[in-house]
This record gives structure tokens, sequence and C-alpha cells, in this order.
């Protein structure tokens, strides 16, 4: 750093030196207001009084504007950014670290936070930018290094490349865009009329009168920023959250009332974003964790009893559809990396001979070749005459797959409306905009 | 006067009643404010109770007894620390383990003291306060032991609210990943939290042995840190209710002493569960109603941390 050797032995010290990390999964505390959240990452902070009056100074300058006394936990996730870049921002770094920070934004926040950044480094500021969105690359960046596997595989100018050869650099192959049959789609066999439900989830959304349906053959795209009713949805559709008989149909038959094991009876399978814990119990095989849920639609038991042979035969069919890298099925689900438990459990429903599919996430932390796998086989289920639901924060998956766009916001579904024609303003604005916040001036 | 109960007397025992309580209460409050679950009060009690008394008998001075009562509660939740922090023993268990332990470990080493004096702890001389009419005796006529069970419940809410230790303290119990990934020690801060915990439930222990009961006999805790947990989730982990539900448990603990010696014709057994069941429903009106007193619950309560993750 500046020349010398540098190789901090612990974030503090780091933080004395001039750099300021933001975080992927944010290092915030949901039960502290932002004052307490942004204190615990100085090292030095002044008095609580002091220290929110800067905060409201420096996020006035920046356009990032934020109320010091408000809960953390009742934030926006573009705001719990703001609390994070702020954080950054009053310890004044020569080093900048944002590690995906998109992640979680509409596009208008998006330029919102480009515009910061750009005022950052006018100012003299490093930034180190980690992302996988080449476009935001190209739009940001000056310089560009590519990792693959833990290696450097190439550095450029992103604003002379395009997008395509970074992300054959980055995965070392040369990427096929999912091929779509184009079909005319059947009768409707998802249809969601008035879902209303309260969210089981501390800092929770509640989801208000949620209507849209999905025909057989029919990929639905639902967009959002984090934490706007993504999880809840799912618990809705998949029968974990229960709600009125009426507001589930599946196949013209009411499901609203009903169960996940009925649910699946009824041909509704569902993967959830959390993989460990919520997809996959982490201790348990993968042949246990293929029984789980597969039970009911592959007739796993025998008279009450599991049938083990049949169990770990389903198992392996899907490590071996699906390429799930595993020693075999007797090993811990917690054991697998990320990506490859992620093609397990998405795999283990799409081979249920399914006619409704929810998955939320389907490629969240997986990389691009794998990712790709799963948009195809969804689409194969779909070219099959399966109805699906996908569930999404990245918009690019999103408008590559799916047939109708719709998206979530505060707990609401937009009307669904058709994927061709959508410019990425429209979709911004259906996402809700930078919400409702002013959009940041820089007038000095 | 009614029914033969002197109310000034019976707030005055009622303080004395809860200072065990309080102390416990508020050393455990700590440590679930720091993520951590430690369900072996009742364990770190005893072994208060006896070291402290054993100090007390040997040294003939009450005060090195509750120095020793003190350090007695923190070793055994050491063990505790150890156990959970370092080798990630489930919490629950653990705790529970820790007071069968503590129990029978205090009756072992307390065996030859069974039926022997401690030396008193003589009430605080206030002068002229203790001799205002009424306020003089509820008030101003207490061990110091009783003024230093409120000025800790008022020292833990001031630190907890306005200093950056407290800060760090619920920043580590509400995510320790978080706390982690910003630099801070989540392991040495909560073997603290730990340490301090036994400590308070250690000199509430000896509370018990060297002023109220004042003797040591097996099981002389009788739940009292049960109930001090209990009062601790309860008053939505705040301080200051915590005092308000340990001075409600004392205080019928002692009302319905009085009442069973004025001769009342509610039979015994009621009288003598009605603390518990009351200060139970009491706690359970409070902190419920309010959504936001359930959230209250620092988030990574009982859950092990380790780094790796």
């Amino acid at each position: 750093m500046r020349g010398a050797p540098y190789a901090p032995a612990q974030p503090a010290e780091a933080r004395r030196s001039g750099v300021a990390m933001v975080f992927q999964h944010f290092s915030l505390f949901d039960a502290l207001n932002v004052a307490e959240n942004v204190a615990l990452g100085m090292e030095t902070p002044p008095p609580m009084q002091e220290l929110s009056a800067r905060i409201k100074a420096v996020s006035e300058e920046y356009g990032l504007p934020l109320d010091p006394s408000r809960m953390v936990g009742d934030l926006s996730a573009g705001e719990r950014q703001r609390v994070e870049i702020i954080r950054c921002l009053l310890q004044d770094p020569k080093l900048l670290i944002m590690d995906e920070p998109t992640s979680v934004l509409t596009p208008q926040e998006v330029e919102i936070l480009f515009q910061t950044l750009r005022q950052l480094a006018r100012e003299g500021t490093a930034i180190l930018y980690i992302s996988h969105k080449l476009e935001e690359i190209r739009a940001l960046c000056d310089e560009a290094t590519i990792l693959r596997r833990g290696k450097v595989v190439a550095t450029c100018t992103p604003r002379e490349v395009s997008a395509r050869e970074m992300a054959e650099l980055m995965v070392g192959a040369t990427l096929t865009p999912p091929a779509r049959a184009d079909k005319p789609k059947g009768e409707v066999a998802l249809e969601v009329a008035g879902l209303s439900v309260a969210s089981p989830i501390p800092f929770g959304t509640s989801l208000k009168d949620i209507r849209f349906s999905v025909a057989k053959g029919e990929v639905l795209g639902i967009a959002g920023v984090a934490g706007n009713g993504q999880d809840e949805l799912l618990l809705a559709l998949s029968g974990e959250l229960r709600s009125a008989p009426a507001a589930v149909r599946i196949n013209g038959q009411e499901a609203g009332h009903l169960g996940p094991n009925t649910r699946r009876a009824a041909g509704l399978v569902a993967a959830p974003e959390e993989r460990l814990g919520h997809a996959a119990a982490p201790d348990m095989t993968l042949t246990e964790n293929a029984l789980l849920s597969g039970v009911v639609r592959k007739g796993l038991t025998r008279q009450g009893f599991i049938d083990w042979g049949a169990t770990r035969r389903f198992a392996a069919e899907i490590i071996r559809t699906f390429d799930v890298r595993t020693p075999g099925t007797e090993v811990a689900a917690r054991a697998l990396s990320g990506g490859n438990l992620q093609k397990f459990v998405v795999g283990r429903e799409l081979s249920q001979t399914p006619s409704v599919i929810v998955i939320n996430q389907p490629t969240w932390g997986v990389d691009a070749a794998a990712a790709a796998a799963i948009r195809q086989a969804i689409l194969d289920r779909a070219a099959e005459g399966a109805a699906v639901v996908v569930i999404s924060q990245d918009l690019d998956e999103l408008l590559e797959i799916s047939d109708n766009f719709a998206a979530l916001n505060e707990g609401r579904l937009t009307a669904p409306r058709p994927v061709q024609g959508l410019s990425i303003e429209e979709i911004g604005l259906m996402m809700g905009g930078a919400h409702g916040m002013e959009v940041a001036h820089h007038g000095h | 006067m009614f029914g033969g109960i002197d109310p000034a007397l019976l707030i005055a025992a009622l303080i004395v009643a809860s200072v065990p309580i309080i102390l416990a209460a508020i050393g455990e409050l700590v440590v679930e404010r720091a993520g951590v679950l430690n369900l072996g009060v009742e364990g770190m009690m005893i072994m208060g109770a006896v070291c402290g008394f054993i100090t007390a008998v040997s040294t003939g001075s009450a005060f090195l007894g509750f120095v020793g009562g003190a350090l007695g509660g923190a070793v055994l939740s050491l063990v505790f620390g150890v156990l959970t922090q370092f080798l990630l023993a489930n919490q629950v268990a653990t705790g529970l383990a820790l007071t069968l332990f503590g129990l029978g470990l205090s009756s072992l080493i307390g065996q030859s003291y069974v039926g022997i004096k401690p030396p008193l702890t003589d009430a605080v001389p206030l002068g002229p306060f203790a001799d205002i009419p009424f306020f003089g005796r509820v008030l101003f006529s207490h061990d110091w032991v009783v003024y230093l069970s409120v000025a800790s419940v008022a020292a833990v809410w001031w630190v907890l609210r306005a200093t950056r230790m407290g800060l760090i303290l619920r920043a580590v119990g509400e995510s320790h990943d978080a706390a982690h990934a910003l630099g801070y020690k989540v392991r040495r801060i909560r073997m603290l939290a730990i340490l301090f915990g036994g400590a308070m439930a250690g000199l509430g222990g000896a509370y018990i042995s060297l002023v109220r009961v004042p003797q040591w006999t097996d099981g002389i805790t009788a739940g009292a840190g049960w109930i001090a947990l209990a009062i601790v989730v309860f008053a939505s982990w705040r301080p200051w209710r915590a005092l308000v539900g340990a001075y409600l448990f004392g205080g019928i603990t002692v009302l319905q002493l009085n009442l069973q010696a004025a001769g009342s014709r509610i039979p015994v057994e009621y009288l003598s569960s009605a603390p518990y069941l009351i200060t139970i429903l009491v706690l359970v009106i409070m902190s419920s109603g309010r959504g936001k007193a359930a959230l209250n619950a620092p988030a990574s309560l009982g859950q092990n941390f380790h780094a790796s993750r």
C-alpha cells in the first residue's frame, strides 16, 4: 500500500490505514439504529449527537439521504447499503472496497450509487469494485482484473472489450444462451387471486392482494429488490404459509389452505432461496434430502416404510442429470459447495415431473456455466408443459427466460406484462423506482 | 396496619427478599444481551452460596464471604464459557448440566458446614436518614448488598444504553457474524459477559446463605435461579423491568409468608406457589401485546459462533 508491503492482520488495522469495505451481505445490526451501526464500524466514534449530525451532513453531501435515528431493520435494502457506504465515508477512506454492491438495488438506485462512486473517484478515492455484472464493470471501471477459481486470468480495459468477451474469460469457455422453444401456451395451471398474508418473518414484508396466473408452458418472472415480499410469496405458494382456500388454485383446484405435501401431490413443487436450512437439511445426506421433498410425487415409501433403494436411485439420478459434483449420495448436504447444492435442490424439484414450479433465486451464487444449465433445465420443463414462476433479483436472468414479467414492491405485485418490448426504465419503475427518495444532486 | 401486617416491615422485607434474584437476573441479562443463553444460573447461585458461606465462616468476614461467593459463581461460569465458546458445546444442554453439577458439588463441599452461623452483615449506618418515619425503615436501614443490587441495575442500564462498551455488547448479541466482520472479538466479549453473569449469580447466592437464611443447607437457593432466568425473558431484556419483576416476586413471597403467619384461611400450598404463578403471569402480560417486545430478544441468542463461517 502506497508502495509499502501491506497485509493487515485484522479489520481494525486495515481501517486505520484508510481501507474501508462495503460487504455483499451487509454487516449491519437490525435492532440497532443507523447512528449506532455507523459507530460500530468506526475506530474512535464521536459522541452520538455529534455523529448523528455528521451522518446527516455527509449523507446529504453525497446525495444519499438517511435519518440517523431509524432502526436498520425497517430500512429497504438500498437504504441499508447507504448506511454501509456512509460508515465508510465518515472514515475518509483512501481505498473503498465494494463486494457485489448492486445485487439488491433497483436500476435507478444503481445509477445513484454510480454517481456517488464517480464523485468519490474524482475526489481522489481509489475504488476496488468486485462484481459479476459485466455491464456495470463496463459502465464504471477504468481497469478490470478477471479472476477464475482464485487465479488471475486476465486484465483488460473494460470500456474497450465487450461484455461477452469478459464473460468468456470468466468462465473459460464459450457461452451458449439457453434455447427456447416457441410454443402456444396451454390452459391456466396456477392462479393466484387476492392473496394477502401477514409475514411470519421478523422485519418481513406482508403480501397485499397478490394476483396473477400462469399457463402451462409459461414462465413468469417476478423481480423486485430483496426484502419486498419474495420470501413470503414463496412460502405462500409452497404451502408453508396458509391463506384463504380460493387465493391459490393449482390446476383449478382450491389450494390456499393446503400444506406443502398436499400441494406437492396436486403438482406444485417449490425451491426456496435459502439452500442450507430451508431447501436442504444441512446435516442430512443427499439421499435423505432427496426423500424429504420427493417422497410424495416419486412414491418413495412402501406400506408406510421408506424405500431406501428407490430413494438412493432418485438422488443418484438428480446428481447425474444436473452434474452435481459430489463423491456420492451419502454425503451431508452441508459438505457441498453452494453452487453444487443449488444444482441438487433445484434438480430435485425439477425431477418430480411437476405441473407447477416455483423457484426463488434459482442461480444465486452459482457460477456462470452452472447457472446456464439451471436456466436451460427450467426452460425444458416449461417446454414440457409446466407452469413456472421464477422469483429473482437478477434482471438479466429474468429477461432471458421469462415470457411474462412482474415486480414485487413492498408486498404488492404489479400486473404481469410480456417481456418482449419491455425497457429497463419501465422495469425500474415497476420495481418501485428509487423508493420515492430524492435522486442524488451534484450541484457543488 | 391490616390483618396484623406492618406495611413498612413488609416493604423492607420484600426489598431484602428480592436481592438474590435481582443480582442473578441482571447478570444473566448481560449474558443474554451478548447472545449467550446460560441456563446454569441456579447452579452458579448455589456455588456462590456455598463458597460465600465457607469463606465468610473461615475468615470471619461477611464482606470476604461475598467476594468468595462471586468468585465461586464466576469459576463455574468459566466452565460453561470454555465448553460453549471454545468447544462449541450446545448452550442449552451445557447450561442444564451446569445446574445439576453446581447442585451436587455444593452439597459435597458444604457437608461439614451444616448448622453453623455465619458472621453478620450489618446495615449501612445512614445516621439521620434511618430515623425518618416509615421511609427510614423501608429505604435506609439495609445492608450494603441491597444498595449494590439497585446500583448494579442502574449501572447495567446506563452501560448498555449510553456507552460504546454496551453498544459493542449489544452488537455481538444481535449478529455475531456482522460483529466479527467489523473486527470485534466475539469470543472474548462473550467470555467476559459470561464471567460477569457468573459473578453476579454467585453474589446473589451468597446473599441467600449469608443474609436471607442465614445458614447452609443443601439446595438452599430453592429455584431462585430459574425465577431469575424467567424474569430476564419476560422483562424483554430490559434492566429496570427486571428490577420490577424481581420486586414483584420478592413482594409476593414475603406477603404470602406473612399471610401464613397471620393465620390466613387460604391453604398453604396455594400461598407458597403464588409468587411463582403471579410473577410469571404479570410478566407475560407485560411482554405480550406489543409486537416489538418479542423482537427485543437478541437475534443471536443461544447460537454458537465460529469464525470460519
